[in-house]
């Protein structure tokens, strides 16, 4: 229950700023879209309904383009030509072009230094903005909601809607914040949070809410780390994960190629630091967690609210389906069980940060054979800063593959997928059945889980092996 | 669209919970361009078997549920990606009607706007559907009532969903319809 209507939380102050027309018994709210991000495998559908509708892109200004699900990560060929996985993938690629040069929207196409996972490079290139309300068509839009916008998936006749309007029709959702306090425990990582939360409040647990985390554990966290809770906001249900921005928001930002600037910029600090949660506002659900109470998680099952504390056994809770899939049983240790492939990589995972925590592990490490570790950055820009960091280096000496940046073994979409019956500890966002390829069998886990797996070739407890200091600069 | 009033079929069960967009249509059918044809694909990886043959064991190839239009599926249907080529496969395969306990945000919203009807119901009138795979059912959406043997379910729905769908209304209209207030809205930003 609210407890004042002047209090409000940080969802309703973007919320009520982007409305249009507000919500009645018989009509949804008409919402705003400041930014709308697209890519190539749910648009081409969007922008042929533009065609047959004889409709204007209204706002290109608006938009931006960028390539990443389909995309190969292996390099280009000395002419600049890239090797698709099939002529369906470089189809979608080339209409993404096409169909972009017809409406004049801006495209960081393969090749572009500003080319990457649309999640990672929104906000690198600073697109991404506090109280901005930020559509794509791809569940994990989540992610932007870290900086303190109201970002959320859209399917593809939305992506439509958005094409003709620059607005959606929506119902308000509902409120859920999460609470965390207290320093997260060595080893334990944003992703161990956000699987924790998941595995608390379960798959379906914020359906029809917008969570927005905060508390000290929160406030501690990176940009980097921030969007990695957001992004799998999802993966519970959410529509959208927020978190309210402050200095570590503003400091990340300043700068960046889409950035305010100058005065401009000092205006933009001075709207910014409104968008908080008032004091005495309330949401629909809240929970608090101690972060005392979390450490690295592993997951056993075929969705992400089957997780566990890494040293934990698989609980008995009839999930029968899912353990048959995985070849697992119930009271089994997870620690010890052998690793086909490791992915490092995914919009929840490929950013400097990550690669860093990975590097620390492996460095000087070599990679079983029996191991593949396929190691993805999420844009140009992460490659680029990697490389003069000398991880690329690091991981091809330990034996792992070092490629271009896209959503990759993630989904699978181009190509790079794990066979029938392999393991894989992966830091993507979801282990549902097949998602990385039929048959495959997928275990999410922190980067640093994951690349101790992949120098142990078998599931390990990361504080194990984690040096002193933990993250290599 | 297609208008959606009422729907007589034979229920197919599907009895698994948190059926995720990757099962309904898996990530490698998402390389079309089109909307068209995804039928074949749905839930690809369970109506088929490795060898590419049928699994005589999975609901919707049981030869007496052929021409189903209505499904039931466990709790948190549709959970996962926004890929809307989930409702597209589904409507593609003779799908017209999804019942569960609860339904994934985004896919709920891409349904409606395809002329998919996703309806929620309480947890004990889902109980008892489960246990009718192959009975008749009769779905009415304009009196927001389903018929299933001798027993009668209401349900809600959103009072704009079911104005679209039993008036095969697009969505867009109705934004365009308030396009000079979106216009208005831009002057004072």
């Amino acid at each position: 229950m609210k407890s004042n209507s002047l209090d409000k939380t940080l969802f309703d102050k973007v919320w009520q700023k982007h409305i249009v027309k507000s919500e009645t018994h018989e009509t949804p709210a008409i919402l705003y879209i400041d930014i709308h991000l697209i890519h190539e495998v749910t648009s081409p559908q969007a922008f042929q309904m533009l065609r047959e509708k004889k409709l204007k892109l209204r706002c290109p200004n608006q938009t931006f383009a960028t390539m990443d699900h389909s995309t190969p990560t292996t390099k280009a060929d000395t002419n600049g030509n890239y090797t698709f996985n099939g002529t369906a993938e470089k189809n979608q690629v080339e209409q993404l072009e096409n169909n972009c040069k017809e409406f004049n929207v801006p495209i960081f196409e393969l090749g572009n230094k500003k080319q990457g996972i649309v999640h990672v490079i929104g906000p690198e290139l600073g697109i991404t903005q506090p109280g901005k309300t930020i559509v794509c068509g791809d569940s994990h839009t989540s992610t932007h909601g870290a900086f303190g916008a109201l970002a959320f998936g859209i399917g593809t006749s939305e992506v439509g809607f958005v094409f003709a309007t620059q607005a959606l029709p929506q119902r308000k959702p509902k409120t859920f914040g999460i609470e965390i306090n207290g320093v997260l425990s060595k080893g334990t990582t944003a992703k161990d949070v956000i699987l924790h939360i998941i595995q608390q409040i379960g798959i379906g647990g914020a359906t029809g809410h917008v969570i927005e985390y905060f508390g000290s554990t929160i406030t501690a966290m990176s940009m980097d780390e921030r969007m990695t809770v957001c992004n799998m906001s999802i993966e519970a249900g959410a529509r959208a994960g927020m978190i309210a921005p402050d200095e570590t928001t503003f400091s990340y930002l300043e700068g960046k190629e889409y950035s305010p600037k100058g005065d401009d910029w000092e205006k933009a600090i001075d709207d910014w630091k409104c968008l908080k949660t008032d004091h005495d506002a309330s949401f629909d659900q809240h929970i608090v967690i101690d972060a005392k109470t979390i450490s690295p998680m592993i997951t056993y099952g075929t969705n992400p609210q089957m997780g566990i504390k890494i040293e934990q056994t698989i609980p008995i809770k009839n999930e029968k389906q899912a353990l048959q899939y995985m070849g697992f049983k119930e009271n089994e240790v997870m620690l010890g069980k052998p690793v086909d492939v490791v992915f490092i990589g995914s919009c929840t995972n490929s950013r400097i940060s990550d690669l860093r925590d990975a590097a620390s592990i492996m460095q000087n490490k070599k990679i079983p054979h029996s191991v593949r570790c396929l190691i993805v950055p999420g844009s140009h820009h992460i490659k680029q800063q990697a490389e003069e960091e000398g991880l690329d280096k690091l991981f091809i000496s330990a034996g792992a593959e070092w490629r271009e940046p896209g959503c990759s073994m993630c989904l699978g979409m181009n190509g790079d997928i794990i066979q029938p019956g392999q393991i894989c500890i992966s830091t993507s966002n979801r282990n549902f059945e097949g998602r990385q390829g039929k048959g495959g069998r997928t275990l999410l886990a922190s980067p640093l889980t994951a690349a101790a797996a992949a120098i142990a070739g078998k599931i390990i407890d990361p504080r194990s092996v984690l040096k002193q200091p933990e993250v290599a600069q | 669209m297609i208008a959606f009033n009422t729907i007589s079929s034979i229920l197919s069960v599907i009895n698994i919970d948190n059926i995720d967009t990757d099962q309904i249509i898996a990530s490698d059918h998402l390389k079309t361009t089109s909307k068209e044809g995804l039928g074949q694909y749905l839930f690809s990886d369970w109506r088929y078997l490795a060898d590419g043959t049928e699994n005589s064991d999975f609901v919707l190839n049981d030869p007496k549920l052929n021409n189903s239009q209505i499904i039931v599926a466990g709790d948190n249907f549709g959970c996962g990606s926004s890929r809307e080529h989930a409702p597209w496969a589904l409507l593609d395969f003779g799908i017209r009607v999804v019942i569960s306990s609860s339904m994934a945000d985004i896919f709920s919203n891409n349904s409606v706007k395809n002329g998919l009807l996703t309806i929620q119901v309480s947890t004990d009138e889902h109980r008892y559907l489960l246990s009718k795979n192959g009975a008749s059912i009769q779905v009415d959406l304009l009196e927001q009532v389903i018929t299933c043997d001798s027993r009668t379910i209401s349900f809600q729905i959103e009072p704009f969903a079911k104005y679209c769908l039993t008036n095969g209304f697009d969505q867009l209209d109705f934004l365009m319809e308030h396009l000079k207030d979106i216009e208005k809205y831009e002057v004072q930003l």
